[in-house]
């Protein structure tokens, strides 16, 4: 400030002298006062576009949160008939007739869990083998194509996954591979009601199949990022003691990316219990709980996507939707496990 | 047998199990690959791509299924993209660290991962129920609400990517925070942002299930956003679950089609990301 007064001054001196300066320099104030206008104008608008974006980003945001709230009370008005028709007892009826208009979620209930197991059960192992293979014994040239190609395996839409089930995996399953775990397990106890019956083809054990097939690539590559958050250094530590690369994996990375390996089986289970097509392809849809898992079933996700266009009656409508909400509620406490540990690793990793 | 041979023995069996784990999750994606483009491939000819959904029984095409689709695709795409992408500069430009932006990641990556079935019976209670019938605007919002989740998590790690420094060199020289964000973040994760819209894409395109009770089917050409409207994917769940054999036939054909687009669309994706990270 004090340092451009004097100067000023000097300025508006020299401007004094002659008449023509004067009204020049005149003419220089009011042009440099419109400018001061013109850009204070232009702050503010700027100021309010910058208003306007920032707020609009944040309705976005609240949006989201929202959507998730609008799904749930959509699905709780739609079921409310069920709800009250029902009660508790629709969790634990095994009748589903829609001429007496009689729900009960059990049979869609034991599918939805059973299928899911049956995939956790084949994917988990291989996919955390897969995860390893990619981390650790894959030449350094493929890591990147493989890790690709087991990445498009997830893009491919889960009608594909059903329409290859129908036609190519349940016809070979139905006549080679069934008949064998029939004979196999035919004489061993609890074995023998698990894999009894006539080989359908579709069933519960085809479903938990092609799920396990469609959740691999998540569990794999999952793991194979959790894998890479290991600092290197303690897997050089493990090396330099003379540990095998299986000891490496098996007590050091594995140990250490835990949490982050159990988020990513979650997430795939999260996935395993809502899908929807690949399933309804193969499962059967047949409303009763069987021992046997050649046997058709059924699972929520099926029984929504069969029934839901022929549902005749507010009733049988609303029963759907409040199966449902009862997925949603599942898979939303599976994946907000899966979701809370994966952060947990992101967090100890950054 | 000693310490050592077993612990090599167990080591070797690890690892053999890790290779066979590997071939074995590969070999799903030749198997599927190989009976799509034996089975799809027969049906492929012009007339696929030039005729209406047949009645039983005889030949046609698919012309007003893949029309329907990519009407429907599209409008979920236009209506999705903005708002994915408004959200997702809120969580990485406006509130990074704040409560709401914590709440939506969380909520919105169970969102990516839910159920795609129950967002279509969200919208027939929201859309379909109260209009009292099947059109194909509730598909679209219904695809709609798919794409939101994924262009949110794109957008925002692909902002979170773009340097400090060069928003601060633009505030610097006294760019408004809306310039910063569109002017420069925008286009310096403008790779990142296009390859979130192609996920995006290929993810909806391939969806069935929300479009079942939304869309619908229609066996005739359409344009009518209210009316009912056929996409490629519900008429393979119709015509595979068929007994005719020229239905069975168009839904290989048409499944062809989607994964060569899906997968067309994720390998581009991949391509525009890759080329990204090569440049930084």
């Amino acid at each position: 400030m004090f340092s451009i007064e004097p100067s000023r001054r000097s300025a508006n001196g020299a401007g004094g002298e002659a008449g023509s300066e004067m009204s020049e320099v005149v003419l220089q104030q009011a042009a440099a006062q419109s400018a001061v206008a013109d850009r204070s104008r232009a702050l503010g608008r700027m100021a309010l576009v910058d208003r306007i974006f920032r707020e609009a980003t944040r309705a976005a945001a609240v949006i989201v949160l929202v959507i998730l709230g609008g799904v749930i009370v959509s699905l709780v008005y739609g079921s409310w008939p069920a709800i009250r028709a029902f009660g508790f007892g629709f969790f634990v009826s095994q009748s589903w007739n829609p001429v007496t208009e009689n729900f009960g979620a059990l049979p869609a209930i034991y599918g939805t869990i059973m299928t899911s197991t049956i995939a956790m059960l084949i994917a988990v192992p291989v996919g955390l083998g897969i995860a390893v293979f990619l981390t650790e014994l894959c030449p350094y040239v493929l890591r990147r194509p493989i890790g690709t190609a087991i990445e498009l395996l997830a893009g491919i839409p889960s009608i594909i996954y059903g329409i290859w089930g129908l036609f190519v995996l349940a016809p070979f399953l139905q006549s080679h591979v069934q008949p064998a775990l029939i004979a196999a397990f035919g004489d061993i106890p609890v074995f023998s009601t698990l894999f009894a019956g006539p080989p359908y083809g579709i069933g519960m054990l085809t479903a938990g199949f092609i799920l396990a097939i469609m959740v691999l690539p998540f569990v794999a590559s999952i793991s194979r990022d959790v894998f890479e958050t290991v600092p290197p250094v303690l897997k050089e530590a493990a090396t330099g003691i003379g540990c095998t690369t299986w000891e490496v994996m098996r007590y050091v990375v594995m140990p250490y990316t835990r949490v982050g390996v159990i988020g990513g089986v979650m997430l795939g289970l999260g996935r395993a219990l809502g899908e929807t097509m690949a399933v309804t392809f193969v499962i059967g849809n047949a409303h009763k709980i069987s021992g046997s898992l050649l046997a058709p079933g059924t699972t929520i996700s099926a029984t929504i996507a069969n029934e839901f266009t022929e549902a005749v009656g507010d009733l049988y409508t609303s029963a759907l939707i409040e199966l449902g909400l009862i997925l949603f509620l599942i898979t939303f406490i599976v994946l907000a496990i899966a979701r809370y540990m994966l952060m947990r690793i992101e967090q100890r990793s950054a | 047998m000693s310490l050592y041979a077993t612990r090599r023995s167990a080591n070797s069996i690890a690892t053999t199990l890790c290779w066979v784990a590997a071939i074995f999750g590969l070999a799903w994606l030749f198997v599927i690959l190989i009976a799509l483009l034996y089975e799809g491939l027969r049906g492929l000819s012009p007339a696929v791509f030039t005729e209406m959904t047949p009645p039983p029984g005889s030949a046609g095409g698919l012309l007003n299924a893949i029309a329907g689709s990519l009407i429907m695709t599209l409008i979920g795409v236009a209506v999705g993209t903005p708002l994915g992408m408004l959200a997702g500069t809120y969580m990485a430009e406006y509130g990074r660290h704040s409560k709401l932006t914590m709440i939506v990641r969380f909520i919105n990556d169970i969102l990516l991962s839910a159920p795609s079935i129950v967002v279509g019976l969200f919208v027939y209670t929201m859309l379909v129920h109260p209009m009292g019938h099947f059109s194909a605007i509730s598909g679209a919002v219904a695809l709609a609400l798919l794409v939101v989740p994924v262009v949110v998590r794109t957008t925002e790690d692909m902002l979170l990517l773009v340097p400090g420094s060069m928003r601060e060199a633009a505030s610097a020289l006294g760019a408004p925070r809306a310039h910063v964000v569109g002017k420069v973040a925008y286009r310096a994760a403008k790779a990142g942002l296009i390859t979130g819209v192609l996920l995006a894409v290929a993810r909806v395109s391939g969806e069935t299930a929300p479009l079942l009770f939304t869309a619908l089917n229609n066996q005739f050409w359409s344009t009518d956003l209210s009316a009912p409207m056929a996409s490629l994917p519900v008429v393979i769940f119709q015509f595979a679950l068929s007994p005719y054999k020229d239905w069975q036939q168009l839904a290989w054909t048409g499944a062809l089609l989607i994964t060569v687009a899906v997968l067309a669309l994720s390998i581009a994706a991949r391509m525009l990301s890759a080329g990204r990270r090569k440049s930084k």
